[in-house]
């Protein structure tokens, strides 16, 4: 299989995984099992691509055969392949959970050829080499999940689309506003096309103004501070399944955006706004887990740390080092993983006591020891306990910032993973480990009215998943690093997209 | 022409950004609208104006006369209108709906999921 093939698979079965779903809306059991089959398809294929990425480097297809920087361009570097394997995990788990999760009325008909939407535009997203790309990417993605969002039309989930819906649309004007100006000075969409107009220092005076934009565009849909409110207006509102691929992929979707950003297309801008960067990531930080401390219900309390934790990746980019990059590298996929199955085994609580607020749980390691551990294994993974992979993540993060002499942010950064564990704590004392306040009788018997295995099966592959990334730390990590490397040195990008048709479809 | 089309360009966004800041509902999707449109003009007018000179390819020749428009442009401001369109109706279908479950279309009320 030529390296072309390999990449447009990855944008290829999502879009009939869609479209089959879509076909066999009436007959909901073929379509599930039609949309499981898509997840493992692409699953596949992303294995494929990271295997064939890790050996070759950078992989670039040229839409048509049109060359760079005329035509359109994918690209696979180490980065956007480590990412559609993760985003493709995320999704596979996603469809099985869904099996039980959404199953009532008409919504099923909707949610799997929507997540297979919503998978096309994340994996577009990372593999995209144009700006203006990249844009209609977010597009797929943002259109599929407002429609995620509101499944079910329930009065909380309608309010919180309000938001989530008018400031993801008023990022992409702002979007589209920054990628036009940049078009208007440098005539020019490639990326890589841009980043070699831009090593030209006259040129970079320019492109201040669509940098900014760019900046608060990617910076929205990341949830930085101060543009992160859409997120825990949200999150908690719809479906668990969709809140869990919300969760895990979108934010981070913003984040390898701005990674992109600040080592190709915009690194001529990237001195100027280090010291912003470093400080919206600390602010970022301390907000979100601040946040999170006040909140007593399960999934308002995660989402809370999904911004936290978009902090130390920021913070990882804003360093610059090749420690630095591999930390935010690492830090992505393993909040990925276990950010969604954290939202998992919320669902599973939800699911069994009918809520989510901490005061009205209990009794649950006295009675499903299992979920206990299920719990246990992400949510101290989060708070960053050895050897579980959150661990070696924030290690990454924190050694790069005292190499760089952070000394501050690295002192907020330590001070957050703190916060981070109380907050998991609270939620551990609160939902596990005190009484259930409805008395021990009525804890016994689950509230499970349907069967739970197609949403334990997701959580318990996703929590061994975060065991093994903390034990095999040292090769996730070296991968990492190779990521790096390859975007500390955009040479070798550039190079790929705009030296020749080798890998060109004809 | 630049001037009248720079000044547009500014009146929209102004424009968009006081409907956004209201608490009506209805003056939040005009907003999302003339934001949207301000942006559009924005990226048609990036590559700066030509007038009267299409890129078209005269017949036997390989590339457009020199001095024509740049259709690139032209192009991604066609794809993003049509994005905004699907955007803009969406958003209102969505409005409508909150406002039908709510009963009001003030704004600053929707505070439910912010509670703390």
């Amino acid at each position: 299989m030529s390296d072309a093939t390999i990449i447009f698979l990855q944008l290829v079965i999502p879009v009939a995984g869609a479209v089959v779903c879509l076909a066999t809306g009436r007959a909901p059991r073929v379509q599930r099992v039609c949309g499981v089959l898509g997840s493992i398809a692409a699953l596949m294929a992303a294995v494929l691509l990271v295997a064939r990425v890790d050996d070759a480097g950078v992989l670039a297809a040229q839409a048509s055969g049109w060359a760079a920087p005329y035509g359109i361009t994918l690209v696979a570097d180490r980065l956007a392949a480590g990412m559609v394997l993760v985003a493709a995990l995320v999704g596979l788990a996603t469809a099985v959970y869904g099996l039980r999760d959404v199953t009532d009325g008409r919504l099923p008909w909707t949610f799997y050829p929507l997540l297979h939407f919503l998978l096309l535009g994340v994996q577009g997203a990372f593999l995209t080499g144009d700006l203006f790309n990249l844009y209609v990417w977010f597009e797929v993605m943002l259109v599929a999940s407002f429609v995620l969002l509101t499944l079910g039309n329930g009065r909380a989930q309608l309010e919180g689309a309000l938001k989530y819906v008018v400031l993801n649309i008023l990022a992409s004007a702002l979007f589209l506003v920054g990628a036009g100006m940049l078009y208007g000075k440098l005539g020019t969409l490639n990326m890589a096309d841009i980043a070699i107009k831009l090593q030209d220092p006259s040129e970079v005076a320019l492109l201040h103004t669509s940098g900014i934009l760019l900046l608060a565009a990617f910076g929205l849909k990341a949830g930085i501070f101060p543009l992160f409110f859409w997120l825990p207006a949200s999150y908690h509102t719809p479906r668990v399944a969709v809140s869990a691929v919300f969760a895990g992929l979108l934010t981070k979707v913003g984040v390898y955006a701005l990674i992109r950003g600040y080592t190709l297309f915009l690194s001529g801008t990237f001195e100027d706004l280090r010291s912003l960067l470093i400080w919206t990531a600390v602010a970022t930080m301390v907000v979100g887990v601040l946040g999170a401390a006040a909140h007593f219900e399960v999934r308002r309390i995660l989402s809370f740390h999904i911004v936290s934790q978009i902090g130390y990746m920021v913070l990882g980019l804003a360093l610059m080092t090749p420690l630095a990059l591999a930390g935010a590298v690492f830090y992505i996929g393993h909040h990925i993983i276990v950010k969604t199955n954290l939202f998992f085994v919320g669902g599973i609580i939800e699911e069994m006591r009918g809520s989510g607020e901490l005061g009205r749980l209990g009794g649950l390691y006295r009675n499903h020891p299992w979920l206990a551990v299920l719990f246990f294994v992400p949510a101290f993974s989060l708070g960053g306990i050895p050897p579980l992979s959150g661990f070696w993540a924030k290690l990454a993060i924190v050694e790069a910032g005292l190499e760089a002499e952070a000394w501050v942010a690295t002192a907020f950064a330590l001070g957050v993973g703190i916060l981070t564990l109380f907050s998991m704590t609270k939620i551990w004392m609160e939902a596990f480990w005190k009484a259930d306040p409805r008395g021990e009788e009525a804890a016994a018997r689950t509230g499970a009215r349907k069967p739970l295995a197609p949403l334990v099966l997701p959580a318990a592959a996703f929590a061994t998943i975060t065991v093994v990334i903390g034990l095999a730390g040292g090769e996730m990590f070296a991968y990492a690093m190779r990521a790096a490397d390859q975007l500390m040195d955009n040479a070798i990008y550039i190079r790929t997209v705009l030296g020749g048709l080798e890998g060109g479809v004809p | 022409m630049n001037l009248v089309l720079a000044l547009c360009i500014g009146i929209l966004f102004t424009a968009g950004i006081v409907c956004l800041l209201q608490r009506c509902m209805m003056r939040l999707v005009v907003g999302l609208i003339l934001l949207g449109q301000a942006a559009n003009l924005i990226v048609f007018t990036g590559a700066g104006l030509t007038s009267g000179e299409p890129a078209l390819v005269a017949e036997g020749a390989k590339v457009p006369p020199p001095g024509a428009a740049d259709a690139l442009p032209q192009a991604m401001v066609l794809t993003a209108i049509v994005i905004g369109f699907g955007l803009t109706v969406f958003a209102l279908t969505l409005l409508n709906r909150a406002r039908e479950t709510s009963g009001h279309d003030d704004l600053d009320a929707f505070s439910e999921t912010d509670r703390i």
